[in-house]
């Protein structure tokens, strides 16, 4: 893959906004069938350009002003905001206070970052395979959840481009919801509770939950190969030290009793640890939660409560790609959830070059056919490894319209029956 | 309140259906009163209100809520005000029609400021739900219907399949119990402190939600509504405000609580400048303690400071006079020469003292005004501490005034739950070494004069105790001691006092 450097950002983001971003489904998406009056119109969306220029509160009267717009000003980062109760752009002219956001989808920001206490791997913005296995856990968690507890059906759930996930929850009556709601929903999806000088940071107390068991049946089928192997958190003595201060006196007592009589006298002077663990689980399990406890602080999502909350709250639109990696932030297949690699998401830079590539074939097969313009584009990105990417986030779009036109249906059907 | 002329006609009308306009003793207040009443029981009934919910605050600190202590002191004062103490009495109109309606007219009151708003919400809050859980299961279910919130209760069969997920999501539940006890399918925007905690069983966007839980779906309710409903009745104030018999009593209410305003002293002159670092560290409250050492340390104060100190120097009995020698003193230690100072600062000691600008004798700040008002930034040492303060630091000078930590623990333990009076009161306790004030507190220079009251071991120390705390009783005891003025925190119409507001209702 073509390397990025961030310099060259001012030469690819034209050719990127010209013809690569997928214009089509993103403004289907915005607009939301257009059922409720001057939705689109209302929506903020947020510049970042060249220098850190942050430009809030833009609005446009269509996706195609939208797109003139993103090619003429040819955005490092694009955020999507709320919808107002009047178009932001002319938030200046209404009375204050009477300028309120009134929609949002929910969402999520799920950051590695927050995970950094539980990794060894990596730290802060870094990321590798080995922990990229917290995000798809992650995301098995909270999606599990939004569909069969909270009811949801249109998740859009997008790698970031650089440590982390989003995801976006765009049912009709979702988008309605109050940040107290919002805040409820968060609080209820959080287990890991605490900062940097809190020890154990998930206590359990019976009976447990089923959001919790249901929650801890997904966690359990990644916690070997994860964090017993991959991160090897019993493998030296700093990481080891913070699993056993998680564990409660009287259970410690009973394991080392087990570990000494079990294994007598020639392991002693040094036992490991990673050797006795299955020990320890027969007698754990009857007493205390230690051993859930353990998965779910090293494993369970960490989610940030603030950018759930605030129905203003800005968030990274997909297809907008990150400035320092270059990534393009895109839709994650939920079918191939265990197989995504952030890794192999195409950089901004590998897309131009193969554009070019695939432009200079086409031009020597069919030198004088010409193209209208629109045509062209929308094939495109489809000689790109953007492709396959787009095609999940229209299958979304397309989904969201199914299910409204199913809606209408049933609400004619209703009328006809007097 | 609206008081549109069809309105009042159908009242009228119906007026003689006693029994229908309120068929419950507990009330949802949807629908505003809507009959004349003269501004005599107007006025009664709203301080009967407000020391009903004053009342309920102090209940909610003293005792567990819920309690059985709790529950008889608040029936007792219930009964005591004569608004309806128990959910059974059939006719009960009088009190339930003075409960709608007081509630009402505070809604005006308190509608105007978000800490009003605050205040009043969560004392109506926990007044219902005293009265909600008071009433038997069979009330509740009609209470349910009657305010349109009957959710579905489940099925016997769909609870046979859902019994394991309930035991485990509903705590304190065992298997015997879910038998008999009834679960009610609430979608989640009603059941939101529920599920938040995972206090119940959530699945497909419905809560399911146990009986003995449904008095937090209602309260849930009750709030949203109520704080909507206060929202509105803001924005439709000024109609209100506009008419000149109720505007002071509103603003006379939102502030009533505060006590006596401190404008008159008794003993003006009778401070000495000299005393004034003592009697910092025996009997100023904090707020005025860590004022004068600001001031001492480092010969400054800026404006919200030298307000908020100056004006309660003045209610202890300072002059004009003594303030501007004490003020110059003090600043020209430091970087203000004696020109720049009576240029600069003596004019606004004389403003403070009625003597320059438009000649208003300023009143010395309520507790409610430095907890509500202009919050002080860096470089300031006004406010109050127990609000403004972060707790850290709190407890810092908690301890460094040497307070016991038992003491800082209860402290904080107030300032938590917001009640920065009660804080200060605790801390006054605490300083004077009493277990009672026998006051309640809610004002700087009360706090002075209470301390100096009990330092000087004067008689009035014991017959205070024996007043209830509540602000309009203590008044009239005031008045006849000290001929005082009367709670009115905007100072500007010094006259409002107790005869003034009478006049007002006896024209009509």
């Amino acid at each position: 893959m073509a390397g990025f450097e961030p310099s060259s950002l001012p030469d690819l983001l034209p050719l990127y906004y010209r013809r690569l971003f997928p214009y089509g489904p993103y403004g289907r998406w915005l607009s939301y069938g257009g059922v409720v009056k001057n939705y689109f119109q209302r929506r903020e969306f947020s510049f970042t350009l060249r220098d850190d220029i942050y430009v809030r509160y833009q609005s446009f009267a269509s996706p195609q002003e939208l797109e003139k717009e993103m090619q003429k000003m040819n955005p490092y980062k694009i955020d999507v905001g709320a919808v107002y109760s009047h178009r932001p752009s002319q938030h200046n002219t209404v009375h204050m206070g009477a300028f309120q956001a009134q929609e949002k989808e929910l969402v999520f920001d799920i950051d590695m970052t927050d995970y950094d206490d539980v990794r060894r791997c990596c730290s802060s913005a870094e990321i590798c395979p080995k922990c990229w296995t917290l995000m798809t856990i992650a995301i098995r968690v909270i999606d599990r959840a939004l569909v069969e507890d909270f009811g949801v059906k249109h998740r859009l759930w997008v790698y970031s481009g650089r440590r982390g996930v989003h995801c976006w929850v765009c049912d009709d009556s979702v988008r309605k919801w109050s940040s107290n709601l919002r805040s409820a929903t968060v609080e209820y999806l959080t287990l890991v509770k605490g900062g940097p000088d809190t020890v154990k940071k998930v206590n359990l107390t019976d009976p447990i939950h089923p959001f919790i068991s249901k929650s801890l049946s997904l966690v359990e089928p990644y916690f070997r190969e994860y964090a017993l192997v991959g991160q090897d958190i019993l493998g030296c003595r700093e990481s080891w030290e913070k699993v056993v201060a998680l564990v409660p006196e009287h259970i410690l007592l009973l394991f080392v009793g087990t570990c000494l009589c079990t294994l007598g006298v020639r392991t002693w002077g040094g036992p490991s640890f990673g050797n006795c663990l299955t020990y320890w689980h027969a007698s754990s399990k009857k007493t205390s939660h230690a051993e859930s406890e353990i998965m779910l602080q090293y494993c369970f999502p960490r989610l940030d409560i603030n950018v759930s909350r605030g129905l203003n709250h800005l968030l990274k639109s997909p297809f907008s790609v990150h400035p320092k990696t270059g990534r393009v932030s895109v839709p994650i297949d939920l079918q191939k959830l265990d197989h995504f690699d952030p890794f192999a998401v195409p950089t901004i830079s590998y897309l131009c070059s193969e554009l070019d590539t695939a432009n200079e074939e086409e031009d020597g097969e069919k030198e004088n056919e010409m193209e209208p313009m629109a045509k062209r584009r929308t094939r495109d990105y489809k000689k790109t490894s953007l492709a396959p990417y787009v095609r999940v986030f229209e299958q979304f779009v397309d989904e969201m319209d199914r299910s409204r036109k199913g809606e209408l249906l049933k609400r004619s059907d209703l009328q006809r029956d007097f | 309140m609206e008081f549109t002329r069809e309105k009042r006609m159908k009242m009228r009308l119906a007026g003689d259906r006693r029994g229908d306009q309120y068929p419950h003793s507990l009330q949802f207040y949807q629908q505003p009163p809507a009959e004349n009443i003269s501004l005599a029981e107007f006025e009664s009934f709203a301080i009967d209100r407000l020391k009903l919910l004053k009342v309920v605050e102090n209940l909610g600190v003293s005792y567990v809520k819920g309690g059985e202590e709790y529950k008889n002191k608040l029936q007792q004062e219930l009964r005591k005000l004569k608004f309806q103490y128990r959910a059974l009495i059939e006719d009960d109109y009088d009190a339930r029609r003075k409960d709608h309606i007081s509630h009402f007219i505070l809604r005006l009151a308190y509608c105007q400021s978000e800490d009003l708003r605050r205040w009043f919400i969560q004392q109506e809050m926990d007044l219902f739900r005293y009265r909600f859980n008071e009433l038997t299961d069979e009330l509740v279910q009609k209470f349910l219907k009657y305010i349109n919130l009957s959710y579905e209760a489940i099925s016997k069969e769909v609870k046979e399949k859902l019994a394991v997920q309930l035991i485990n999501s509903t705590p304190g539940l065992s298997g015997a119990k879910i038998e008999e006890l009834m679960f009610y399918k609430v979608p989640l925007q009603d059941a939101m402190d529920l599920f938040r905690v995972r206090r119940v069983y959530l699945l497909d966007a419905f809560t399911y939600v146990p009986h003995t839980d449904m008095v937090a779906i209602v309260l849930n309710n009750f709030r949203t509504k109520l704080s909507k409903a206060l929202a509105l009745t803001a924005r439709s104030l000024p109609a209100v405000q506009s008419d000149e018999r109720l505007q002071p009593l509103l603003n006379h209410l939102s502030h009533s609580y505060v006590g006596p305003d401190y404008s008159i002293q008794k003993n003006t002159g009778k401070i000495s400048i000299e005393h004034i670092d003592a009697l910092s560290v025996k009997s100023f409250p904090l707020c005025m303690r860590q004022l004068h050492k600001a001031l001492r340390d480092n010969h400054h104060l800026r404006h919200g400071g030298r307000m908020q100190y100056g004006l309660f120097l003045k209610g202890i009995g300072l002059t004009l006079e003594q303030a501007l020698q004490f003020w110059k003193s003090e600043f020209i230690k430091g970087k203000v020469d004696a020109d720049k100072f009576d240029k600069g600062y003596a004019y606004s000691i004389r403003h403070n003292y009625g003597k320059e600008g438009k000649r208003t004798d300023y009143t010395p700040f309520s507790c409610m005004k430095i907890i509500l008002s202009n919050p002080p930034s860096q470089g300031d040492y006004h406010g109050c501490p127990f609000r403004h303060s972060d707790p850290e630091l709190l407890k810092q000078k908690l301890q460094s005034f040497k307070i016991s930590p038992t003491g800082i623990t209860q402290i904080l333990e107030l300032v938590k739950g917001m009640h920065y009076q009660l804080a200060c009161q605790k801390y006054f306790q605490l300083t004077h070494d009493v277990d009672d004030t026998g006051f309640s507190l809610n004002h700087p220079n009360q706090y002075f004069a209470e301390s100096q009251k009990l330092l000087s071991g004067g008689r009035d120390v014991k017959k205070e105790p024996s007043e209830p705390e509540n602000s309009q009783q203590k008044l009239s005891s005031q008045k006849s001691t000290n001929s005082c003025s009367i709670p009115n925190s905007s100072n500007i119409e010094g006259d409002t006092e107790l005869e003034g507001l009478d006049a007002y209702f006896t024209e009509d």
